[in-house]
């Protein structure tokens, strides 16, 4: 390998030393305050980088419904479109800074607050990547204001609490899972944390090794076409073949036995291509799938609802337009802010079922 | 059963325990008194569920007219002019090929913009990935970044941890001098839906989130000792993408100063592609996944490490006792077997190349056993040249399948000494709901069938 002369060379040019800006003459410069400004966002565990500011639960709560709520819950329970918020911690959790759930296989899931040790994360999150389709819009007001209502349905903040730069580290000290972390592990490759030792050791015996081989686990039979039809993922020349799982008939086979949600969806007609792409430069995809639902009907139901009503095109591309709530379900679809166009394309696409 | 398939669209997991207590009980008599007739009987009674049988017809026949009509009958491309050069200015594979695509797995995720694909490891040759088939890991979709607007920005999380606080445009770092180097980059959460049970059909889904290229870029130390860092005291370096989630993960300056870690705006030749990062990203050799940063705009360097969201609230390895291992990094020994594997059927018994792939964060991959009988006895296959440092390494090993059932699994061992262990041996560490840094043993049990399912062995 030709490393030794790269490393070499690197050696070279490093020899100047401090003097290494002129190694490379012309090339890069100062980074103005305003560039690092606009960039440096990052808020570690120590609140370092954390703008002065503050944001009340009231505030949060306002900023949920309206910004959050429809992919995470009204209550941060959600498990539509992630992982729930909040949950699974209690008043003695606050007390010893463990989760105790977090030590219960029976428990389902681990919500963002189970898990939170540094309120740091919290803060930072939210404000540099939500919300989904809009990150790094939030004011630092409501970035506050969103992280004191989380924790406020948490239960770790009452209502009337306002979070602020100058109250976040005793915040930081009733987090549920405040002790719920380690370091000591093998797995960090630097010297400031862990052992870097391995923690599982295993010994490569060659023959009669002990241990009897008993089969535990294995992918039961209605499941085998649940990732379609392995005969297609697989090159059909070579030493082995994918098996054809779409030949399965479970016991009691029924013809309904191949699951419709595991197959490929049939792809749309030219036409529908753009309404397809709409959907996605629009984020509808965020909340409806073609076939599936999300947090809203898939597109599918949706065009089957509808399919031979006159004013159907009218009507859906109001729908998406202004929004609505109560047709599907209780979470609310926001009005959306696309063109007349596009939201016409879209309810064409799905009056005309979906095919042209 | 059915209906819980369906409800979620998704796979459920395959309860554990899956023999009948009569099938356990034979399990245990039989292990007792005999050794390959006791997998042969055990596993023809696990599999009988899944008896649809299949036909195997004999592989090359001497066809009844004495010959080969694909021989005896000259082909068309024998007997015809062929295309144009250039009829296709960026060539695409076979239209034999289609079925080699990188796919995801129904259900895992609930977005498909903060989702993953899986690299068809079962279909690919070697250690280097195609750049069109490498997996893919997006937390806030993906994006074509104009590369004369993208910028990388270095800081300290003070001013003096940095002497000069720098911007450089992508012209820039691409007159610096650059390093070309072969390296895997695994996802920390490879593997992770087999940590309770076998829940998914083939390698593609159980270990397609690894792939491998050569990556070609500027060694971060380089820009550092342009900028001025105070390597005394700023121990930890940041990441920054310039996507809608600006993912961060904390970087330890050991391996800075290794002269590992670089800036890598090239792939196997050509600019990295748009969903790898497109026109820079960091590449992190040994390290999962989330810390090699795309769409690179900004890196820091601190004093502590960052707390981010994906070393707090994701990429935490959830231990027995419930306490979470954070900035847990390094991806530590591994291996597949991809042929024959999960999935697949053998034609007929006979002659078969087992063929697979092994890897180490911790360096070079010093020798890999398989074994055809479920871990009783292991043979060391041959590992293909080159075989290089936090890469893939490919091995081989001869197999002639008598047609009766086999349980294939390949162990890895690094040139640290460290051997990649069972299920057994990972759960009693690690328990089993980490989600994170699952490297235990796999294995396919190759049914009398021909067909090959994934199993966990107790």
């Amino acid at each position: 390998m030709s490393s030794w002369r790269e490393f070499a060379a690197i050696v070279a040019l490093l020899a100047a030393g401090t003097a290494q800006a002129q190694a490379f003459p012309g090339v890069g410069r100062t980074a103005t305050a305003a560039e690092i400004a606009a960039w440096d966002i990052d808020v570690r565990p120590d609140f370092k980088g954390l703008p002065k500011g503050a944001g009340s639960v009231a505030k949060g709560m306002e900023v949920w419904e309206g910004k959050c709520a429809s992919c995470h819950g009204i209550f941060g329970e959600s498990n539509e479109v992630f992982s729930p918020i909040v949950g699974g911690t209690t008043k003695d959790d606050i007390k010893s800074g463990r989760v105790a759930r977090l030590n219960d296989a029976a428990y389902p899931g681990r919500t963002t607050l189970m898990k939170l040790s540094t309120v740091s994360t919290l803060w930072d999150y939210i404000n540099r990547a939500m919300p989904w389709t809009q990150p790094k819009s939030l004011s630092t007001e409501e970035v506050y204001a969103v992280t004191a209502f989380i924790l406020n349905m948490g239960g770790v903040l009452p209502d009337d609490f306002t979070l602020s730069d100058r109250n976040i580290a005793e915040v930081q000290k009733l987090l549920p899972n405040r002790k719920g972390m380690t370091t000591d592990h093998g797995l960090w490759p630097g010297a400031g944390m862990g052992t870097r030792k391995p923690d599982v050791k295993a010994t490569a015996c060659m023959k009669d090794c002990s241990g009897e081989p008993r089969l535990a686990s294995f992918l039961p039979d209605f499941a085998r076409d649940a990732h379609g039809n392995l005969a297609e993922q697989n090159r059909p020349v070579g030493a082995q073949k994918g098996a054809d799982t779409s030949q399965t008939v479970p016991k009691g086979g029924a013809a309904e036995a191949a699951a419709p949600s595991a197959r490929p969806a049939a792809s749309p007609g030219a036409g529908a291509a753009e309404a397809v792409a709409l959907t996605q430069k629009h984020a509808c995809v965020a909340c409806h799938g073609l076939d599936n639902k999300i947090v809203g009907p898939g597109f599918r139901e949706v065009a089957r609802r509808y399919a031979g009503r006159a004013d159907a095109v009218a009507y859906l591309a109001g729908k998406i337009k202004s929004g609505g709530s109560g047709v599907w379900g209780n979470v609310p679809m926001p009005a959306q802010a696309l063109s007349e166009a596009d939201a016409n394309l879209i309810a064409q696409w799905l009056a005309d079922g979906m095919k042209n | 059963m059915d209906s819980l398939h369906k409800a979620s669209g998704r796979l459920q997991k395959a309860p554990e325990n899956f023999l009948d207590p009569a099938g356990v009980r034979q399990v245990f008599a039989e292990a007792r008194s005999g050794r390959r007739d006791f997998i042969r009987k055990a596993f023809a009674a696990a599999g009988a569920a899944a008896a649809v049988p299949i036909v195997q017809a004999a592989v090359n026949p001497v066809p009844p007219a004495g010959g080969d009509a694909n021989i005896l009958e000259l082909p068309q491309h024998s007997k015809g002019l062929g295309q144009a050069v250039a009829t296709d200015g960026y060539g695409k594979p076979s239209k034999y090929e289609a079925n080699v695509q990188r796919r995801h797995s129904p259900g895992l995720t609930q977005t498909t913009q903060a989702s993953v694909s899986f690299a068809p490891l079962q279909s690919l040759f070697g250690i280097v990935t195609p750049s069109g088939l490498h997996f893919e890991r997006h937390h806030q979709g993906w994006w074509d970044i104009d590369p004369s607007k993208h910028r990388l920005m270095l800081n300290g999380s003070d001013d003096s941890l940095m002497r000069r606080p720098m911007v450089f445009t992508m012209d820039e770092l691409m007159r610096l001098p650059s390093v070309s180097r072969f390296h895997f980059i695994e996802c920390g959460a490879n593997t992770g839906m087999e940590w309770g049970n076998v829940a998914v059909p083939t390698c593609q889904y159980s270990h397609g989130m690894i792939s491998c290229s050569e990556f070609t870029g500027v060694p971060l130390n380089i820009l550092f000792d342009v900028a001025g860092v105070d390597t005394k005291r700023a121990r930890y370096v940041l990441a920054e993408g310039a996507d809608g989630s600006s993912m961060t993960r904390t970087v330890p300056m050991e391996l800075v100063e290794s002269g590992e870690v670089f800036v890598a705006y090239g792939q196997n030749g050509e600019m990295l592609r748009p969903e790898q990062g497109y026109p820079l990203r960091l590449v992190v050799p040994g390290v999962q996944g989330v810390s090699w940063v795309k769409y690179l705009r900004r890196i820091e360097v601190g004093d502590k490490p960052y707390g981010t969201k994906d070393e707090v609230l994701h990429y935490v390895d959830l231990m027995p006792g419930g306490l979470q291992r954070q900035y847990s990094s390094t991806q530590e020994c591994k291996s597949v077997i991809t042929t024959p594997s999960g999935g697949q059927v053998l034609l007929d018994k006979g002659f078969y190349n087992i063929s697979g792939l092994a890897w180490s964060g911790k360096g070079k991959v010093k020798r890999v056993d398989v074994s055809v009988d479920g871990g009783r006895n292991w043979r060391s296959a041959r590992l293909e040249s080159p075989v290089m440092s936090k890469c893939l390494t490919r091995f081989n090993l001869d197999w002639v399948w008598d047609g009766k059932a086999a349980l294939v699994q390949s162990r890895a061992m690094d040139e640290t000494g460290y051997v990649q262990p069972s299920y057994k041996q990972l759960r009693a560490v690690r328990g089993s709901r980490s989600i994170y840094h699952n490297n235990a043993i796999q294995t396919w049990l190759v049914q009398d069938s021909g067909e090959v399912k994934n199993v966990q062995l107790a």
